[in-house]
């Protein structure tokens, strides 16, 4: 499937930006699954400083902002060849060392909502086991916008019973891990059946399985990924692979517009 | 337990190293000596050479005594522990590519996975990372502890921002004014040419992108605060480079640059004196207002060499210590030439028995800590230290190594009855590049209470001059 | 090349030199006034806060000006930024920060100028030891000077060190003047009062200048001759005259030095305008206290022009 993706950030600020960077992860990924045709960043009000791949093989890219802009606009367009592989990534590759993603991070940690989750996993394959706790995650946590935000641990959201792509995400992973499995988290895009028009950009969750390698579990969606997603960046947990993270030096308020459309 | 003393082994006959200096110290009467050791700390409060010690607001400046009796070495000695030190750091930075790499040796199984898993000195930001030149650890400090006349062991490798060498050098400086007729009698070996070795070796490990011919080096300080802030200023002074705090410093086209009163210039080699853990409020720390938001990409870039790399302490965490010669074996296809001390890791389960059971005989040690501050010294402990101590240990025995009581080698002090011998260790400085240097000499810490074996300078050691003879 | 903080913390390391020796010539003056009154003391005491602008702070610490409170608070007091014993402090951080930019012989006085203060105002000082105090201080601030006209080179680095001192100087002076404009207008000349002799002298005695005014006008005190003296004489190392030439001085080296002019040679240049060529009948014309309040404005917005024209931060 061929996927026309753009995705336009905004951020305003309500007194101008003294200093600030900001670090995209906007570049979609090269990999077994999809292929990237014509990628372009367009950055307004910042300056690009210097692209480089990150520890987790991620096209990253540094921007800075300074002299009292009122606004930085970031907009990521492209086109995405993507192949449905029911969810299998493949092999792993890269540096970071499998053990790595078995780490537990602060938006990762597990507490006993996790341990409840990892019980209805069961006993039988990994991939059952695995599709059982996707499953669970997508039961637990009723999908709502408004109620979590980026800094929102995968306990916490369980807690509320209510969260976004991403907390789900960070809940996969967790409880992933717990039980034994390298487990990565996996931000990129989704078309969704029948619109073009996207909220956001879209995260899940990749667990390595021995027999298979990285094998993707989006549980917003009860799905394994297939053409329809497109992988950009990994990581351990959110602030690895976020699209946009950074630091301001300044007092205003921020704001911040995304829009997303992804188009077959 | 009697310790091997570096100038009279048998207590009357003099070592050959010693043997000038003995000749000439039979000439001075005590009463000049003694007027020579207060004109040296004169010397050190006038220069503002001091010491902040955490926790003391009051008496924030300290200063590190200093002892008039030299730490002399022969050049036979010191050319036996060089190539040992030089085959320890080549294995070092082996390690270090190979870990922030394709990790060989945990998959040959040489070095256990779940220490360095568990290892919260592995930073994963330095995964795929590899410097100029191939080097991580560029400036390191190997402590070394002497047992007898041919005993020498390595107690511990400083590959993250080992501190000291400014002391080794105004301590030479201070020699050489207070007593320069041993200077023309006796040949030492100079020191005073380190901060030129350390200029030229961290402009050889420039960015490859890097065409001029002379990059521009800084060192990077925590500021006026920081403990050895005195070290800091004195090296970048001595080697004609720009002192940068992180206010100085801002990610400018592409670079790292710092402010100056012209406008921004860019830095190539960023010797900094930071920990990690400030180095990148976008990386590391949020909070750290010490660092450079961003330098962590530049770096990825390839646009500045820091220096050490981040992540080296895993290198010369506590816990690797132990398989240090399996690890020079390694990456060398060679035994170790210096030894490391034996080690009981705690984290195994007869280690940890052993050690719980002879505490009255171990130095135990926090295997993350520094400064001494975590550590149990068994034979010179109470029992009730002991006890406390072992609750501890054993309720965080992966925390801990242990390692038997080393009779550490004496020199002579000038103590106020005179010579006396007390506990020294020494710490060699060396400089890698695209080669390996290491200047003759050292810092030698002493523990100046009678009998302790705590060298620590927070812990009230103090230092001495160390000579390695012309021979 | 020279870092922006390093500019900033050389120019600070000076302000605040500057400043501690000029708090003890303040008290001083306040000192020998308060021996050669007649009247009560505690007026000239409280008259030395003023001079010193800190009459609020001080107020705060104090109900009565007297020479322990006044020394207390002047010399002593951590609590107030101004202090000599805080100010050294400052200028020794500043220096510490900037110690690669100088000589050894600089900072070493520096430093034991730090030492010695610290000793000699480790407790509250017994009045009957103040003018020995009052000394050393003297001493001590003129060593570091001595250390540093000696020893350092003509170059940005003491170029940034001399404007913190002249900057620093030419508000010193200035404001002295000011808080006793009254006494040195010409009206009082005529009612020809003894009892303003000690103002004055006391006035010329915190800038130094007691014993050059006898040289330079021979004769007894007049007030035109004292503002003349501390405004307009140039070679009066304590006149705003001379402070601006000094500044203007290091200004055009760096520019020169750099390439770049910037707003603070503008500044500089309408303010040296107003005193060069410029008489103290006119200024009196003018209004004395409306010239040095605006000078006193200026020269503010010239440190902080400065500072930014050089990024100090």
């Amino acid at each position: 499937m061929r996927l026309k993706i753009s995705h336009h950030t905004e951020y305003s600020y309500d007194a101008p930006v003294g200093y600030a960077l900001q670090r995209l992860r906007l570049i979609p990924k090269q990999d077994t699954v999809q292929t990237v045709h014509g990628w372009e960043l367009s950055i307004d009000g910042a300056r690009e400083e210097v692209r480089f791949r990150d520890q987790f093989a991620n096209e990253t890219v540094l921007i800075s902002a300074e002299g009292g802009r009122h606004a930085i606009t970031v907009e990521a367009r492209g086109e995405v060849e993507t192949s449905d592989a029911a969810g299998v990534v493949g092999e792993h590759r890269g540096f970071a060392p499998l053990w790595l993603f078995r780490r537990e991070t602060a938006l990762t940690k597990a507490g006993p909502g996790v341990a409840r989750l990892v019980e209805q996993m069961g006993e039988a394959s990994d991939l059952e086991r695995l599709h059982a706790l996707m499953a669970a995650i997508a039961d637990t946590v009723a999908y709502q916008t408004g109620t979590t935000d980026a800094e929102t641990p995968a306990e916490e959201a369980i807690k509320r019973g209510t969260g976004v792509c991403q907390d789900h995400a960070h809940i996969f992973v967790s409880a992933a891990r717990r039980t034994g499995f390298p487990a990565r988290y996996v931000s990129g895009y989704l078309h969704m059946d029948g619109t073009d028009q996207q909220a956001a950009s879209h995260a899940w969750a990749e667990v390595h399985v021995d027999s298979l390698g990285w094998v993707g579990f989006d549980p917003a969606n009860r799905v394994s990924p297939d053409a329809r997603y497109v992988r950009v960046a990994t990581g351990l947990d959110y602030r690895d692979a976020c699209p946009v993270s950074g630091i301001r030096h300044g007092s205003g308020e921020e704001l911040l517009a995304v829009r997303v459309t992804v188009e077959q | 337990m009697v310790a091997f003393d570096e100038m009279r082994p048998d207590g009357t006959t003099v070592r050959g190293p010693y043997a000038s200096y003995n000749d000439w110290l039979k000439a001075q009467d005590a009463a000049r000596l003694a007027e020579k050791a207060s004109d040296a700390e004169q010397v050190f409060r006038k220069t503002g050479i001091t010491f902040a010690v955490y926790g003391e607001a009051e008496a924030a400046e300290r200063l590190i005594p200093f002892d008039i009796v030299p730490r002399i070495i022969s050049g036979a000695e010191w050319r036996r522990l060089t190539q040992g030190i030089e085959q320890r750091v080549m294995a070092l930075n082996a390690f270090l590519d190979d870990i922030y790499h394709r990790q060989e040796i945990l998959r040959a199984g040489r070095v256990p996975k779940e220490l360095i898993a568990n290892n919260e000195a592995f930073q994963p930001e330095m995964i795929g990372v590899r410097p100029p030149a191939g080097v991580y650890t560029h400036i390191i400090g190997v402590d070394i502890v002497r047992t007898g006349e041919n005993e020498f062991f390595v107690l511990e490798d400083n590959a993250r921002t080992p501190s000291g060498v400014s002391y080794m050098l105004e301590n030479r400086e201070t020699m050489m004014q207070l007593f320069p007729e041993l200077f023309q009698s006796i040949s030492v070996r100079p020191v005073e040419n380190y901060p030129q070795l350390l200029r030229q070796s961290l402009s050889r490990v420039r960015p490859e992108g890097c065409r001029k011919d002379t990059p521009r080096v800084a060192v990077l300080t925590p500021g006026i605060y920081n403990s050895a802030y005195f070290e800091h200023a004195f090296l970048a002074d001595q080697m004609g480079v720009e002192l940068v705090e992180g206010s100085d410093l801002r990610v400018v086209d592409g670079r790292v640059a710092m402010r100056t009163t012209e406008g921004y210039k860019e830095i190539d080699v960023l010797y900094r004196r930071v920990d990690d853990a400030f180095l990148d409020p976008m990386t590391f720390r949020p909070d750290s207002a010490l660092g450079v938001a961003g330098i962590m990409d530049v770096y990825r870039a390839g646009n500045i060499t820091i220096a050490n790399a981040p992540g080296t302490g895993i290198a010369d965490d506590k816990a690797i210590y132990s398989y240090m010669p399996e690890i020079i074996e390694f990456y060398t296809g060679r035994k170790p030439l210096l030894g490391n001390i034996p080690t009981w890791r705690c984290a195994e389960k007869d280690s940890l028995a052993y050690v719980l059971e002879h505490l009255d005989e171990l130095v135990v040690k926090e295997v993350h800590g520094s400064g001494g501050y975590g550590m149990l010294v068994g034979p010179a402990a109470s029992k009730r230290e002991r006890e406390a101590f072992a609750e501890k240990l054993a309720a965080r025995p992966g925390n801990y190594i242990a390692q038997p009581t080393l009779s550490l080698s004496t020199c002579p002090v000038l103590s106020g009855a005179g010579l006396a011998p007390r506990h020294v260790d020494l710490r060699p400085f060396v400089l890698v590049s695209d080669k390996i240097q290491i200047v003759p000499g050292g810092l030698t810490r002493v523990a100046l209470k009678e009998g302790s074996l705590v060298v620590n300078s927070s812990q009230g050691g103090g230092t001495k001059d160390t000579w390695v003879l012309d021979d | 090349m020279l870092l922006g903080r390093t500019a900033n913390g050389l120019y600070w390391m000076n302000r605040y030199i500057e400043r501690a020796e000029n708090m003890a010539r303040l008290v001083d003056a306040g000192l020998r006034l308060s021996l050669t009154r007649t009247t009560t003391p505690a007026e000239e005491w409280a008259s030395v806060i003023v001079s010193a602008g800190l009459q609020a702070d001080f107020q705060t610490r104090h109900d009565e000006a007297t020479v322990e409170t006044v020394s207390e608070f002047l010399l002593r007091d951590l609590t107030n930024p101004s202090s000599v014993m805080a100010s050294i402090e400052t200028a020794r951080n500043n220096g510490r920060m900037v110690r690669t930019a100088l000589t050894r012989e600089t900072w070493e006085s520096l430093n034991e100028a730090w030492m010695a203060m610290k000793r000699m105002l480790a407790r509250p000082v017994d009045g009957r030891e103040l003018p020995k105090v009052l000394g050393a201080i003297k001493r001590e601030t003129a060593l570091i000077r001595g250390a540093f006209y000696g020893t350092m080179l003509r170059n940005e680095i003491f170029d940034f060190a001399q404007l913190g001192t002249f900057v620093e100087r030419a508000d010193n002076t200035a404001r002295i003047i000011d808080v006793k404009y009254y006494v040195l207008l010409p009206s009082l000349s005529w009612v020809g009062s003894t009892l303003d002799n000690y103002q004055w002298e006391s006035i010329l005695r915190s800038v130094a200048a007691h014993r050059s005014y006898g040289w330079v006008y021979e004769g007894d005190y007049k007030p035109t001759n004292i503002a003349d003296f501390l405004i307009l004489n140039n070679r009066m190392p304590r006149s705003l005259a001379f402070c601006y030439r000094n500044i203007a001085e290091s200004l055009n080296f760096l520019a020169a030095e750099y390439g770049p002019r910037h707003g603070c040679h503008d500044i500089v240049e309408t303010t040296l305008g107003k005193i060069k060529g410029n008489t103290i009948e006119r200024i009196f014309d003018i209004g004395l206290h409306e010239f040095l309040s605006d000078f006193i404005v200026e020269n503010n917005r010239l440190g902080n022009e400065i500072a930014r024209d050089y990024r100090f931060y």
